[in-house]
C-alpha cells in the first residue's frame, strides 16, 4: 500500500475532481464539528446560567 | 340511582357522524371552499404552461392529483381544531366511547364532505386538462381511495397540531411526506391507463395502503389527540 | 425487586444516565477520532482511484456512512419514542429530542455529498433517482419532527406528540421507499444508470468499513452529548444539576 499522490498539489487537485471532493469533505467537516460543538456550548451555557442563579440566591 | 346505560359503539359512531355532517351542512359555505380551490388552481395550470392539449394531457394526472391533495390538506386543519376551540374535543377525549372510533367517525364525515366531492369533481378537471377517455375510470377509483388516505393521515396531523392554533403550514410539513406513496400509485394508475397499460397493480397497491391507513391511522390519531390536546 | 434490574433503573434516570455517560464519553471520543482519522487518510490518500470515476469516488467515504446513519437515526428516534410512549420514560424522550436535529443534519450531508458526487459522475448535481428521492423525503420527515417539537410549549405533550409522529413515520418509511423504487422503475431514463459498481476492490472497501464504524461511534457520541445537554436543560432546577454547576462532589 502506497500513497496515490505525489506531492500536495496533486493531492489537492484530485485528478481534476478537487472542487467536488473538497466541497463534500469540507461541508461534512463543518457539519460534524458543529454537531459536536453545539451540545457542548449548550451544556456550558446551561451550567453557567445555573451558577448565576446560585450566586444570586447566595447573595440574598 | 342506577347508572345511565351507555349507547353502543355503533350508536356513538353514528351520532358523531350525524353531528359532524349537520355542522358541515350548516356551514356549507366553508365546506365548499376546498372544492372551489381545487377547481380554481387547476384552471391556473393552462395559464401557466400554455394551452396545448398534448402538454396538458401529459400533465393532467399529476395536476389533478396534486390539487386534490392540496384541497384535502387545506381542510385537514379544521378537522379537530374547531372542536378544540369550543371545548367539544375535550368531551370526546373524556367520553367512555373508544376514542379511535370517534376519530373514525370524524374522518368519515370529513371524507364525505371533502374527499368525496373532490373525487366527483375530478372528471370535470380531467376534461379541462384534456385527459384522454381511458384515464377517467382510474382517476375516479384512485381518488376515492386516495382521498380516504389523505383524510386519515390528515387526521393524524390535525390531531398532533390541534392545540397549536390552526398551524396549517406545520400540519402540511408533517403529512406531506406521508402522502408520497399515494401520489405515486394514484398518478401512475392514470398514466398507465392513458398509455394503454393495465391499472390493476397501482390501484391494488392503493387499496392496500388505504386498508393499512384505515387500520392504523385512527389509533395513531387518537394517541395524537391525547397528547396534542395539552398543547 | 430483582437486583439485576437495578442498573437499568439507575441508567434510565436522567441523573444516572448523565453520570454514567460521563465515563463513556472520553472512550467514544477517542474511538471516533481514531477511526475517522485512519479511515480519512486511508480513503483519501492510500485507496486506489476508481477505474471509471477517478478520484471523485473518494466522496463515497462520506456519502455511504452518513446515508446509513440518516436512515438508522430515524429508527433510533422512533424506538426512543416508543419507549417513551409505552413506559413513560423521560430519558427516552430526551434521546428522541436529541436524535431529530442530528438525523436531519446527517440526511442533509448525505444529500449534499451525493449531489457533488453526482456532478463529475453523471454530469448533474441532481437526478430524480429512487435513492436520492427517498433521502429527500426522509429529510422532510426529520424537518417535520423538529418543527412539531418547536411548535409545542408544553414539553410533556410535545414528547408524546413527537413519539406518535415518529411511529407513524416508521410505518410509512418502508412504504415510501418501496413506492419511490417502483416509481423510479417506471420512469428510469435510459441515459443515466445509477447502479453501484458491481464489486468494490478490497483496497477501496476496507477504508469504507473503517469509516462506517467510525461514523456509528461518532453518532453515538453526538447523540449522548445532545442527550446530556437536553437532560441539563430540563432538570436545571433540580438539586443534582445545581450541585453539578457548583462543582460539589460530582463529575
Amino acid at each position: 500500500m502506497s500513497p496515490q499522490f505525489h506531492g500536495v498539489a496533486e493531492f489537492l487537485a484530485m485528478g481534476g475532481h478537487g472542487p467536488y471532493v473538497w466541497s463534500a469533505y469540507g461541508v461534512a467537516l463543518v457539519v460534524l464539528v458543529w454537531l459536536v460543538v453545539q451540545p457542548l456550548r449548550r451544556r456550558a451555557a446551561i451550567l453557567k446560567s445555573v451558577r448565576q442563579v446560585l450566586a444570586r440566591e447566595g447573595n440574598r | 340511582m342506577e347508572t345511565p346505560e351507555l349507547p353502543g359503539l355503533a350508536a356513538g359512531f353514528g351520532a358523531l357522524l350525524r353531528r359532524d355532517l349537520q355542522l358541515a351542512w350548516r356551514q356549507r359555505g366553508q365546506a365548499v371552499n376546498p372544492l372551489i380551490f381545487f377547481v380554481m388552481v387547476t384552471a391556473l395550470v393552462p395559464l401557466a404552461v400554455g394551452p396545448e392539449p398534448a402538454l396538458l394531457t401529459r400533465l393532467a394526472p399529476g395536476m389533478v392529483w396534486i390539487m386534490a391533495l392540496l384541497g384535502t390538506l387545506l381542510a385537514a386543519d379544521a378537522l379537530f381544531h374547531e372542536d378544540f376551540v369550543d371545548g367539544a374535543l375535550e368531551h370526546l377525549v373524556l367520553s367512555p366511547q373508544p376514542l379511535w372510533l370517534l376519530v373514525l367517525a370524524k374522518v368519515t364525515a370529513h371524507w364525505l364532505v371533502i374527499g368525496l366531492p373532490i373525487t366527483l369533481l375530478s372528471p370535470l378537471l380531467g376534461l379541462m386538462l384534456a385527459l384522454p377517455d381511458a384515464g377517467f375510470m382510474p382517476l375516479l377509483v384512485g381518488l376515492t381511495l386516495g382521498t380516504l388516505v389523505f383524510s386519515l393521515l390528515g387526521a393524524v396531523g390535525g390531531a398532533l397540531t390541534v392545540a397549536l392554533g390552526g398551524r396549517s403550514v406545520l400540519l402540511s410539513l408533517l403529512v406531506l411526506p406521508l402522502y408520497v406513496p399515494v401520489l405515486i400509485f394514484g398518478t401512475s394508475a392514470v398514466t398507465q391507463a392513458v398509455a394503454g397499460g393495465g391499472i390493476g397493480g397501482p390501484l391494488a397497491l392503493l387499496g392496500a395502503i388505504a386498508a393499512l391507513a384505515l387500520a392504523v391511522a385512527p389509533f395513531a390519531a387518537a394517541a395524537a389527540l391525547r397528547a396534542g390536546i395539552d398543547g | 425487586m430483582a437486583r439485576k434490574w437495578q442498573w437499568f433503573h439507575r441508567l434510565g434516570s436522567p441523573p444516572g444516565f448523565y453520570r454514567a455517560s460521563g465515563y463513556w464519553l472520553p472512550w467514544l471520543a477517542v474511538a471516533a477520532a481514531l477511526l475517522l482519522g485512519v479511515g480519512l487518510v486511508w480513503g483519501l490518500v492510500y485507496a486506489p482511484p476508481d477505474a471509471r470515476q477517478g478520484n471523485s469516488f473518494r466522496i463515497i467515504y462520506i456519502h455511504v456512512p452518513v446515508s446509513f446513519l440518516a436512515l438508522a437515526g430515524y429508527y433510533v428516534m422512533a424506538a426512543a419514542g416508543a419507549v417513551h410512549l409505552i413506559w413513560r420514560m423521560k430519558l427516552a424522550d430526551m434521546v428522541m429530542t436529541a436524535a431529530a436535529p442530528l438525523g436531519a443534519a446527517l440526511t442533509f450531508l448525505a444529500l449534499w455529498s451525493g449531489a457533488v458526487w453526482g456532478k463529475p459522475t453523471w454530469g448533474t448535481y441532481w437526478v430524480w433517482d429512487a435513492r436520492i428521492t427517498s433521502m429527500l423525503v426522509l429529510l422532510f420527515l426529520y424537518l417535520g419532527m423538529v418543527a412539531l417539537r418547536l411548535g409545542f410549549s408544553n414539553r410533556e405533550a410535545a414528547g408524546r406528540a413527537c413519539a406518535v409522529l415518529a411511529l407513524v413515520g416508521t410505518v410509512n418509511i418502508p412504504i415510501i421507499y418501496k413506492s419511490v423504487d417502483w416509481w423510479y422503475s417506471l420512469h428510469q431514463p435510459a441515459t443515466i444508470r445509477l447502479t453501484a459498481a458491481p464489486s468494490m476492490h478490497p483496497d477501496m472497501f476496507k477504508p469504507l468499513l473503517v469509516m462506517i464504524v467510525g461514523f456509528y461511534v461518532f453518532y453515538a457520541l453526538v447523540l449522548i452529548l445532545n442527550t446530556r445537554a437536553e437532560i441539563l436543560a430540563r432538570e436545571r432546577r433540580t438539586g443534582w444539576v445545581r450541585d453539578l454547576a457548583a462543582g460539589r462532589n460530582q463529575r
